[in-house]
This record gives structure tokens, C-alpha cells and sequence, in this order.
């Protein structure tokens, strides 16, 4: 599904390194996390990958399916299957949160050759993912993300995943800002997608979201790089100690 | 003093050729003449003039018509129900037009109104014009008053059940058209009226509206698509009490356009809106909205929303005003003017001015330019939608504010595909 290897990167504006060589195999439905602390490397991983400007890739590669990711625009690899669950959603007045929704379903459509939906079909296809994440029909009307609640957000992108049905979902800190339910709602709608033919990249600092969504792989990054790989074990080692134990065994 | 006699100069010039319209009733020579003679003291506009600056009137006062291609596909309002009036290179056109009929609507032509030696349009003619040059010249509008023959004459007397839209075709690539509008809205009438169409390669258009006390006239008008057209646009309105204006241009290419509405508030708890939205695209775009709102009652309120997206060295200009008279307590006046520069090269230039004598009242004014978020661009990016797509849908939420100023839906949608349409094709 998705292969990483040797990816180093430096912000495009500076001489600032910030991956130093990261490797990274995702198989098909499967769920990896990442954990590490602040200015880790975590979230530039899921900019990279998606595509967001300002950022050089000095070596290495990303593909997904073997096709490869790095030369393509955002839309193209939205495309072919990546979709990137935003840490901070955008906030788009104007833009009908509906509009939005069926434009891209649309657009991806067409870029693989398949037929686009009418305004009624998708509205049906649309409602049935909004009811299982208790999104309401004013939420949909509204612009896209504007006066929602950081929950809303959150799980108005998770009803985007839905909707567009992506291969390879990056979930970036999908649980900052969010209470107790609507984490557990968030959560259900992700183990909802999961399948066989579906992978996920859950990005996060806590432990606390991987009781919802049980990985299969726990990666720990640290200035730059994934320093230590293993089972979900992993993750409640990192609640327990902290980073800084787990930092001086790698040194 | 050598400015004075150069303007002078230019006026004499302009002026040299034209004869005001002969024969109609007394009322109307007396109108015309006085338009001429305050035109001949005012001088036509000059670049130097304060509200010329920004915009170079030079266009509008060449003795020759300049050439403009004809543009076969001018919007329209198709889809709504309307009574159409059509006017072909500023001449009313009976054949094209549908019968100037309406419940709850008087409609004549304005060559005929003026033979009457008693008819209500006497009272206003010229009348919103000349209070309308309280502290800016409007030569152009003076020059309408004078040398309008034909236009369009409503009296609305009730709530008026299909808009009257006013469509203008252009069959010669050189026509001059010179239009006068006259419009009164009775005590509790309601009116809408629609404009369309490509007009002449250069038009002049002035309109006077009287609003009674609890009337409301909607305006929604499409410019457009005819690019090498100049125009020049007055609409001078008069309030009364708890009536309300609420007019709406949107405007799609045009080498030059100036569009000034002039509104006066002289009923208490009257509402004027006046919205536009311009997209232009190239060097030879010019686009001006020059709106001057005077409060002169109590409890009114204003609103001015106009929105631009230029690219390729198109330039938007926007100047407009507030004034507050010193009875004109608990105005609420809002004015904002933005645009949307797609790339370096386009201009935006903005006069928003404030002018109050009233110590209790709310009134602001904002002005902004700015180029398309990037983030929110990556975005929708990020979601499957290509560039120029995504690009589109910053544009329309962009304009999305004038265009909720429309208050029929339908009117609106219209106009949201107009633009959506015209987006599509540029590429």
C-alpha cells in the first residue's frame, strides 16, 4: 500500500532539515500509528505526503500502490486514493459544506474515469454517512467548517473520508480538541471504514486514541526519523514513561 | 485657470454636435435646457476632477463613437417570469418588447411621457439629478438629463407581480445610446426591475427613482460580456419613510464602466442596499462603482457591499460614501469594498469616506485587497479537486456576501450561474 523509504526533507524557504531519512511500509488493511513528541517530524510526514507547498523533498520516495506519490499534484493523489484528515480543518466561508463535499466526490470521479453522481444520488449517499457520525442536514449546509465546533470539524472530516472512500487515510492529530464523546464518535467512524483494502496512518501525541483505534503497528518518530517500531504494547509504554526514557535507550 | 479653460474646451467640443431632443411638452424643454446650461457651466468630467482620478473618463467624451464589437451571447434573465422591454441601440423596440402592460404598473415610454403636458414625471425629471450633485459634479448624469430621448417610464401603484426587465440589444458596432429611466413607487407598491444586455457601444444611463412612504424597489442588473462597450450608469433615488432600495450589479468584463448610485434617506426607518460584484480579467478592464448614500431622517439604514476579482492587469475602482446629515440620529450605515487579486498585476483602488453630523449613529467602512488563501486552496486541493476547480469555488464564496444582498433566491441563483458560467469559460 504505501511505501516510504529514506525521505528526507527541508522546508522549502530555509536551509532546515526537518525528515532525516524516514522508512515507512504500510500493508493493505492495516493501521499504523506514529507517537513523538513536538517538532518530531510527524505532521510534515503527512504534509509531504499529501502534497502541501513549501516543503523539498531532498531524497528518498513515497509510493502508493507503486505509483509514485511525490511528482503528482494534491489533487492527483487525492485521486489515487490518499486522503489527509487535517490537525487544523480549514475554515472556507461561502463554500457550502455540500457544494464542497460533492465537487470533490465529483472531481475524483472523473479523474478515474467513473460516471458523476447527480445532485440526488449523492445527497442520499452523503446522508447516510452523516447520520452514523451525528452530523445533522445544517451542518451540511452551512459553509465548509465555519462556526463549527473543534468536534464538528473534526468529524466533518471524517465524514469527507466517508464519502470519498480513500485507500490510504492520514489521520494527522485527529484527536486534538476533542472531549471524551467525541472521541468516541470520531473513533467509530474510523473503525467503521476500516477493510482489507483500506490502510490508515493515525498520527497522534497520546495513547489515549489508539484504545479506540487499535493499530497494528506503533512507530515512535523523534527528530526526524522513526526511532522504534513495534506492537501496540508500544504505545502504552510511551503513556507510561514518557518520551525521554524511550529516547536515551535509542542513543 | 489654464485647467479651467481646457475643461471648458473639452466640454464646447463635446457638446458642438449634439442638439438637445426637440418638440415635448414645456415641463420637458424647461428640464432639458437647464440640464444644458448647468452642463456648460459644470464642464464635463476631466481626470483631474476628484472623482475622475481613479478612472479616465476621456472614453465618454470622444466626439466619435468608439467601435465595439458586437457580443452575440449578452446574458439574460432567462427562467423568470418577466415583462421584457427591449431597447435596440437605445431605441424602444415594440416588436421585441412585450405589450407595456401590468396589474398594478402604469408603463410608457419616456419619448411619450415627456409630449404630455400633465403627467407626474414633471415633478421628478432632473429633479433627483440636480439634489444628487450635492457635493460632486456628475456632468455625465447632467448630460442624460439633457439628451435622453427614449427610455422607460414606471408607476408602480401596487405589489407589481412579474419584474420588468429592461433588455438592450445592439445591432451596429458604433451605436450611441443615451436612456432615460423614471420610476416611482407608490405608498405600499412594490416593484422589481431587471437589466440586461449589451445597450451600445456606448451607453449612458440615468434612472431616477422615488420611492413613497412603505414602498420597496429591487433592482438586479447584469453587465457584461459585451467587453469592448463603455458605459456610464446614474440611479439617484429618493426614500420615504419605512420604504426601501435594494439594488444589485453584476458586472462580467467591460473595457470601462462606471456605475454611480446616488441615494438619499428622507424618510425615517428607511433601508438602502446597494451590492455589486465585478470579475474582470486583462489590461483593458476597467471597472468603477462610485455610490454616495446620504442619511437624511431618522433610524435609516445603509448598506454598500462590492466585491471585485481582477486578474491580468484589470483595474476595479471603488468610491463610495456616507454622509450623515445632523437630524439623521440612530443611522446604521455599513460600507465595505474588497477585492480579490488573482495576480500582481491588477489594481484596486478604494475611496471609502465617512461625512457625519449626527452624534448618535453607527457607521463603519472597510476596505480590503487580497489574493486567494493558499491554505484553504490546498485544501480543497487535498480533497480531489483540481486547481483552476478550486480556484472557482474561492471566487464565487469571495462574491458570495454581495450576492446574498439579493433578496428574491431565485434572482440570485441566476446570477450565481451567470458568474459560475463566465468562470468556466475563462479558462
Amino acid at each position: 500500500m504505501l511505501n516510504i523509504k529514506g525521505l528526507k526533507v527541508k522546508l522549502e524557504e530555509e536551509d532546515k532539515q526537518i525528515l532525516k531519512g524516514v522508512d515507512l511500509e504500510v500493508g493493505a488493511g492495516q493501521v499504523h500509528a506514529i507517537m513523538g513528541p513536538n517538532g518530531s517530524g510527524k505532521s510534515t510526514l503527512s504534509y509531504v505526503l499529501s502534497g502541501r507547498d513549501g516543503y523539498e523533498v531532498t531524497e528518498g520516495e513515497a509510493s502508493l500502490d507503486g505509483v509514485d506519490l511525490l511528482d503528482m499534484d494534491p489533487e492527483e493523489r487525492a485521486a489515487e486514493g490518499l486522503f489527509l484528515a487535517f490537525q487544523y480543518p480549514v475554515e472556507i466561508p461561502g463554500v457550502g459544506n455540500m457544494t464542497f463535499l460533492r465537487t470533490a466526490y465529483n472531481a475524483q470521479r472523473k479523474a478515474r474515469g467513473e460516471e458523476e453522481a447527480s445532485a440526488a444520488e449523492f445527497l442520499k449517499i452523503v446522508r447516510e454517512k452523516a447520520k452514523d457520525l451525528k452530523i445533522d442536514a445544517e451542518m451540511l449546509k452551512r459553509p465548509v467548517n465555519v462556526g463549527f465546533s473543534g468536534g464538528e470539524k473534526k468529524r466533518n472530516e471524517i465524514l469527507q473520508m466517508a464519502v470519498l472512500e480513500p485507500k490510504m487515510c492520514i489521520l494527522d492529530e485527529t484527536d486534538s480538541g476533542l472531549d471524551v464523546d467525541a472521541m468516541k464518535l470520531v473513533s467509530d467512524g474510523v473503525n467503521a471504514l476500516r477493510s482489507e483494502g483500506r490502510s490508515f496512518l493515525v498520527i497522534t501525541h497520546y495513547q489515549r486514541l489508539l484504545d479506540h483505534i487499535t493499530p497494528d503497528v506503533v512507530h515512535i518518530m523523534a527528530n526526524g526519523r522513526i526511532v522504534k517500531s513495534g506492537g501496540p504494547e508500544l504505545a502504552l509504554e510511551v503513556e507510561k514513561n514518557g518520551y525521554a526514557d524511550l529516547m536515551d535507550e535509542v542513543q | 485657470m489654464a485647467l479651467a479653460q481646457a475643461k471648458s474646451d473639452a466640454t464646447e467640443a463635446r457638446l458642438s454636435g449634439l442638439t438637445i431632443p426637440e418638440g415635448g411638452a414645456a415641463w420637458a424643454r424647461e428640464a432639458r435646457h437647464d440640464a444644458l446650461n448647468r452642463l456648460q457651466g459644470m464642464g464635463l468630467p476631466y481626470r483631474r476632477d476628484e472623482y475622475w482620478r481613479f478612472t479616465n473618463p476621456a472614453e465618454f467624451l470622444t466626439q466619435e463613437t468608439p467601435r465595439a464589437e458586437i457580443a452575440l451571447d449578452a446574458p439574460g434573465f432567462e427562467g423568470t417570469e418577466v415583462l421584457r422591454v427591449v431597447f435596440t441601440d437605445g431605441v424602444f423596440d415594440a416588436e421585441a418588447s412585450d405589450a407595456l402592460e401590468q396589474d398594478g404598473l402604469e408603463i410608457e415610454r419616456f419619448s411619450e411621457a415627456v409630449t404630455k403636458d400633465i403627467h407626474w414625471v414633471k415633478g421628478l425629471l432632473g429633479v433627483l439629478e440636480t439634489a444628487g450633485q450635492n457635493r460632486v459634479d456628475r456632468p455625465l448624469a447632467i448630460f442624460n438629463t439633457a439628451f435622453a430621448e427614449d427610455g422607460l417610464v414606471l408607476r408602480a401603484t401596487g405589489k407589481v407581480g412579474k419584474p420588468v426587465h429592461v433588455e438592450y440589444r445592439r445591432s451596429n458596432e458604433t451605436a450611441e445610446a443615451v436612456l432615460r429611466h423614471m420610476v416611482r413607487v407608490e405608498d405600499g407598491a412594490e416593484l422589481t426591475l431587471l437589466e440586461s444586455g449589451v445597450g451600445a457601444s456606448r451607453l449612458n444611463t440615468g434612472m431616477e427613482v422615488d420611492i413613497a412612504d412603505n414602498g420597496a424597489f429591487h433592482h438586479v442588473r447584469m453587465q457584461g460580456r459585451d467587453h469592448e462597450r463603455r458605459a456610464a450608469t446614474h440611479v439617484f433615488a429618493r426614500l420615504g419613510q419605512e420604504s426601501t432600495f435594494k439594488s444589485f450589479t453584476l458586472s462580467l468584463n467591460g473595457m470601462m464602466t462606471r456605475n454611480e448610485v446616488i441615494i438619499t434617506l428622507k424618510g425615517d426607518d428607511a433601508v438602502a442596499h446597494v451590492a455589486g460584484a465585478a470579475l474582470g480579467d486583462g489590461r483593458d478592464f476597467h471597472h468603477d462603482d462610485t455610490v454616495f448614500v446620504t442619511h437624511d431622517a431618522v433610524n435609516c439604514e445603509s448598506r454598500q457591499v462590492f466585491k471585485k476579482v481582477l486578474r491580468n492587469g484589470a483595474t476595479g475602482v471603488f468610491q463610495g460614501k456616507i454622509l450623515v446629515e445632523p437630524d439623521a440620529q440612530k443611522t446604521d450605515g455599513y460600507q465595505i469594498s474588497q477585492s480579490l487579486l488573482l495576480d500582481e498585476d491588477a489594481n484596486f483602488l478604494a475611496k471609502p469616506e465617512l461625512e457625519i453630523y449626527a452624534d448618535d449613529v453607527q457607521c463603519s467602512h472597510g476596505s480590503t485587497s487580497g489574493a486567494i488563501d493558499e491554505t484553504a486552496l490546498f485544501y480543497l486541493k487535498s480533497r480531489g479537486i483540481p486547481e483552476d476547480k478550486a480556484q472557482d469555488l474561492l471566487v464565487l464564496a469571495f462574491v458570495a456576501e454581495a450576492l446574498a444582498e439579493i433578496e428574491d433566491e431565485e434572482l440570485a441563483e441566476t446570477l450565481r450561474e451567470q458568474l459560475a458560467g463566465w468562470l468556466e469559460r475563462r479558462r
